[in-house]
């Protein structure tokens, strides 16, 4: 059995069509690409791409659906940063109930 | 580590599958070349093992990473190259030494 993201030669997938066209890159995938680049850099190696690859396949069948490659890489992060104790699910929430709050008063 | 294989020899992906089970892993051997025979190109040199890297660990002991060529024929049965070759990088601790005997899987 091969596992979701392991897709090389599967029978069911034979003769569907690959999106080859280019994206662009938006600023959300820019910004969590830089996230990427500042938590694996050497002189702190926070995540290494290894991690983050294993933390990819880990995701739900669900997620790994739905969503995009970069969002993908975001939900890892994030999953990656509680299991190493970087921050804690609590702390994300209300910084990002924070956040929301702000965006919400200054619209 | 020395390279065990030179270039030439032919060597066959082990047929394991360690991510059937539930056990957590990370690997950097595609299913499609399991249990596949190809033909060492060459031996890129001993890198750290990111089956480990990617728990958290150093990855030791180091792993050779050997290039090496398949022809297209024996991975895909209905493939539009079976003229073609393909090549993978695969750790040395996947491969064991091809024999005649052996069949796919």
């Amino acid at each position: 059995m091969r596992a979701m993201h392991d897709l090389g030669g599967v029978e069911a997938l034979l003769g569907e069509k690959i999106d080859r066209s280019e994206h662009e890159l938006t600023h959300f995938d820019r910004s969590v690409d830089a996230l990427m680049y500042l938590l694996s850099h050497p002189s702190r190696r926070i995540i290494r791409v290894d991690e983050l690859r294993r933390a990819i396949e880990s995701l739900t069948p669900e997620q790994y659906e739905d969503l995009n490659y970069y969002e993908k890489w975001l939900q890892a992060i994030h999953d990656l940063l509680i299991e190493k104790d970087v921050l804690d699910a609590e702390e994300i929430m209300l910084k990002v109930a924070e956040i929301r709050a702000d965006a919400a008063g200054a619209a | 580590m020395t390279a065990r294989f030179r270039p030439g020899e032919r060597v066959r992906v082990r047929a394991d599958w360690p991510e059937v089970g539930g056990v957590r892993v990370h690997l950097r051997t595609p299913g499609y070349l399991r249990g596949r025979v190809g033909a060492v190109e060459r031996a890129h040199g001993d890198y750290a093992n990111p089956e480990k890297l990617a728990f958290g660990k150093p990855g030791f002991p180091k792993r050779t990473l050997y290039m090496v060529r398949f022809d297209q024929r024996d991975l895909w049965p209905r493939g539009e190259a079976p003229d073609g070759t393909l090549v993978a990088d695969i750790f040395d601790h996947w491969l064991e030494p091809a024999t005649t005997e052996q069949t796919h899987d």
